[in-house]
Parts: structure tokens; sequence; C-alpha cells
């Protein structure tokens, strides 16, 4: 019996991968290799794809629209949940239990509900399809995401460090900087790891608050698909493109994830 | 909690978090309030109505009928997707070189941004280009998830187990690795077997993760909407028009600003009661 254990995850792993299998099958074939007959493997390999996508800027703008924004939310999210999980796990104060409650509710509200507001409150603003507009909308559901991960990190944190460092004459600000920042280096790194995905893989707010300028690239390949025919091929190879920078980051932060999750806070 | 010191000068360091999610929460959700209570017929002109659209949005057979279909989908997923991911979590290795390789494929389907896992599974499932639609066409069965509601239904379900049961089998993996190995070999001792160990040893230690793994399932599969969307468009016929779908069908397709408010607020409202049930559930087994 023991020994067929492996069986299960090699199993799931298998059903995880088929599609992500048959999208680059068809990111390789022709549009008329796919209408035309059922092949595992292309026969016909072709690059095309993936030359529009590289030389449209249409199609690559939306990659650094992506990119862009999630990493301006990644860095906004992180920074102003540091000092707000650090007051969570150190101090007590007036209504602290129902504000980190208040915080996690936004964390259940349904994008769907906020798609319209949103689109005015930006608009009103004047930040309609800028980088920052969607930065600062994904910060709903990222910040609250960050403070509670990483006030699972500093509450692992004994508070004897805080209080030799103010013993030793350290102030705040540089002790928090210089000695606890790198202590709970892991926990910046899974907050990020998460806030990063969350930006990424949502697209009801990204396309309610762009057009042009900022558009992202999951909101190109939906244009893609109702407008111009149902060009298949090129849409499997754009998905496949998006599935690198998660990959990518994945990989980076292999070993944190299983502590991130060990939590219990994600 | 007891050894936190008084210190009111800690909201100077909650507050930039404050202010960020108040002016990304609280004006957006007094807009739909707002909304909710008044008629308008353009030009900014807005009539008082008071809960005339709350009490339209619950009297409707339509809103029922999508509730209806959330919490069947939601109630599937989570029965298929927890035992699953529990089990899967635990035949995974708990060391050596296989480790990495397994989060690292796992956790793949979580990256992807979500209308490619519906554009994704569409391009799978297509009855004629399709591997998936293929092979089981080649069986003998009749499949088109794009005409036959319960295809489309079961396509739907299939998409969302392969999405997000890795998310569970990370949580319960991450607690199975925190159990230290005193339990097991206090087990063996006692001679107990495979099944008990599960039962009294490791379902316990797994409660706190798994409180977590259902909640983060419910709430997310609650406000579905990017995935059906794009692999059904909500259909064929209203089969899979989620809550979520419905509403946007209701603010931005017909424009009925009014409905669309108060359905919202009720969705919401939704989630956060179930929510709490079930965390107050939870947390009143763990004292006993």
């Amino acid at each position: 019996m023991r020994r067929f254990t492996w069986l299960a995850p090699t199993l799931y792993i298998i059903f995880l991968m088929l599609p992500i299998y048959w999208l680059l099958n068809m990111s390789f074939k022709t549009t008329n290799e796919i209408l035309g007959t059922f092949t595992l493997w292309p026969q016909n390999f072709t690059l095309d794809n993936y030359r529009k996508i590289f030389t449209d800027p249409t199609w690559y703008n939306g990659y650094f629209n992506s990119i862009f924004y999630v990493a301006m939310n990644t860095a906004i999210s992180v920074t102003a949940a540091l000092p707000a999980a650090y007051a969570f796990s150190r101090y007590r104060f007036l209504g602290d239990k129902h504000l980190f409650f208040w915080l996690l509710t936004n964390r259940m509200a349904p994008p769907a509900v906020f798609a319209l507001p949103f689109f005015q409150l930006y608009s009103a603003f004047g930040l309609f399809d800028t980088h920052i507009a969607v930065a600062l909308a994904h910060c709903l559901f990222n910040i609250p995401l960050a403070v509670w991960i990483l006030e699972g990190f500093m509450s692992g944190v004994p508070r004897e460090l805080d209080e030799t460092a103010y013993v030793d004459g350290y102030p705040f600000w540089r002790f928090f900087i210089k000695i606890f920042l790198p202590t709970i280096a892991a926990g910046i790194g899974v907050a990020a790891f998460f806030c990063f995905m969350f930006s990424w893989v949502e697209l009801l707010l990204a396309k309610t608050l762009t057009s042009v300028a900022a558009k992202p690239i999951a909101a190109t390949m939906t244009r893609t698909a109702s407008t111009s025919g149902y060009e298949l091929g090129l849409l499997a190879a754009a998905g496949c493109l998006t599935i690198i920078p998660g990959a990518f980051v994945i990989y980076f932060v292999r070993n944190y994830i299983a502590k991130g999750f060990a939590l219990g806070r994600v | 909690m007891a050894n936190k010191t008084e210190n009111q000068k800690a909201w100077l360091f909650v507050l930039p978090v404050v202010l960020l999610v108040a002016f990304n929460a609280l004006i957006p959700l007094m807009t739909v309030v707002n909304y909710s209570v008044q008629e308008t017929f353009g030009d900014n002109v807005f009539f008082w109505e008071g809960v005339k659209w709350f009490e339209q949005v619950l009297n409707s057979e339509r809103f029922h009928a999508a509730l209806l279909r959330q919490f069947a989908f939601t109630g599937t997923i989570l029965a298929i997707e927890i035992p699953l991911g529990i089990a899967i979590a635990l035949t995974m290795p708990r060391k050596g070189p296989w480790v990495p390789v397994c989060l690292v494929l796992m956790a793949l389907p979580l990256l992807i941004p979500w209308n490619v896992v519906g554009a994704m599974w569409n391009i799978f499932a297509l009855p004629e280009t399709g591997l998936l639609g293929k092979v089981i066409n080649g069986m003998g069965i009749d499949y088109n998830f794009t005409q036959q509601p319960v295809a489309a239904w079961l396509t739907t379900v299939l998409m969302d187990v392969w999405h997000w049961t890795s998310l569970v089998v990370l949580l319960a993996y991450a607690g199975l690795c925190a159990i230290p190995d005193a339990y097991y070999q206090a087990a063996k001792i006692d001679g107990a077997g495979g099944w008990a160990v599960f039962r009294y040893i490791q379902l316990p230690k797994l409660k706190r993760v798994l409180t977590i793994a259902v909640l983060l399932r419910f709430m997310d599969s609650f406000m579905i909407y990017t995935e059906p969307f794009v692999l059904t468009g909500g259909g064929p016929g209203n089969t899979t028009t989620f809550l979520s779908i419905d509403l946007v069908k209701v603010a931005l397709g017909q424009f009925d600003l009014g409905p669309a408010a108060a359905m919202s607020l009720i969705y919401f409202l939704i989630v956060l009661l179930v929510c709490w049930v079930f965390y107050t559930l939870m947390m009143r087994n763990e004292e006993a």
C-alpha cells in the first residue's frame, strides 16, 4: 500500500498539466491546423503567434502594463502594511480588533460589487486609465492580506528583540529598518508573493479601470477573442506568456511558500 | 494578547493602511448604498425610493435562481476540493528532491490570470478542437459544453477543481508538516492504524488551516466571475450565471443602477453572514 502513495500526487500533477500542455500545443499551431485537424503535437510547427505578440505594440504593451501596475501594487501594499502589522502585533490601541476585522471584511467584498463605483471614483479623480489607478484599486484586497500575513510573522519574533534594541539606544526607525525588517525578511517575501499573485490574476477591476494606456494583457486577450474572429493560436500563445511571470516568481519563493502557508495566514 | 503594551500612538502606524483601504472601500460602498435607495432617469437627477429596490430584488425569481445556482456551485466545489486536497496532501512526500518540484507544479494554476484559466479551459474542452472534448466524445458520450446545460455546469466545476484544489493541498500540506514526530511515535506505540492516526491526530491538527481553506474557498467561489464568464459566458441559457455574472449583467448591461446596488449589498451581506456563522461555529468547537 505504502509503495503506491506517489501515485496520487503524480496523477494530480498530470491532471494539472494537461490543459497547460494543450494550450502550449495550440500556441505553436497555425489557425488552419487548429480548425482543420486534431493533432496531439503541432504538425506545422510555427512561431508566428509569438512573433505577432512580440512585434505588435498593442500586445506587448499589455504585458508591460500588467507588470507595471502589479509591481506598483506590491510595493504600495507591503510598504503600507509593514508599520500597520507591527502595530497590530505589538500594541493595544482603541478599536484595534474591530479595525483588524474591518480590514479582513474587504477581502470578502466581491469585486463585481465595486466595479461601477470604482470606475466613477477614479474617473472623478482623473486617474482613469492610469497604472496607479489599478495599483490603488487592488490595494482593496491586497493590503488586508499583507497585514494579515505580516502580523503572523511579526508575532513570531520575540518582544525581547525590540526591548534590547531600545535599551541599546537605537532610535525606533533605525531599529525597525536595520534590525526588525531583516528578521522578518521571509515574511516580507511571502507577503509580496501573495500580493503579486492576486494582483496579477485579477481582471475585473483592472479591465474596468483602463481603456488604452494602461490596458492589462489579460484584457487585450479578451478583446482578441471577441472582435477579430476566433484566433485560437494567438490566444493560446498570449495565455502561455502570462503563465511565465507566475512560474518565475513561484520558483524563487518555493522554499518560503510552505512556511507562509504553515502560518495558516493566507 | 496579554503582553501587548497599550499605546494609542499605534494609530499613526495604522493610518496609511486605513486611509488607503477606506478610500477604496468606504467611498465605493457609500456610492452603492446611495444608488440602492434612489431612482434615476439619467442627468444625475435622483429620486428617493426607500427600500423599493431591496424588496424588488428579494422577491425576484431571477435573484433566487442565481442565488440557488451559486450555493449549488459553491457547495459542490467545496465537497470535492476539500477532501481531494487533504488526500493529496497526505500522499505528498515530506522530504527529498521531489518536494519543491511538487510545490512549484501544484502552485502553478494559482498564478494564471483568471481569464486565461477560462480561455485555457475553453480551448481544452471544445468538442471539436479540444483534448478533453475530443476524448469524451470519442468515448461515445455526446458532450458539448457550449450547448448542453449539464455539460457546461460540470465543465465549470472541473475547471474550478483544477484551478483551486492546489490551494487546499498547500494549506493542508503545511499543516501536516507542522505536526511534531512525537505524535506519530506515540500513535505507533499505542498501535494505532492509518485511519486512527488520521482521525485522531492529523485531522484535529489540521483544523485551523482547514478552517481557513474552507473560508477562502467559500469567499472566492462565491465571488467567481471571470472564469465562467470567459468559459461559458453564463450560458447556455442561465446555467452558469452565478451571482457576480448576474450582477454585472444588471449593472453594466441594463444599467439598472438601483436594483444592481441593492443586489450588491444583499450579496455582500450574505458573504459576510456565512463567513461569520462558519467562523463562530468553528471557534465554539475549538473551545468545547
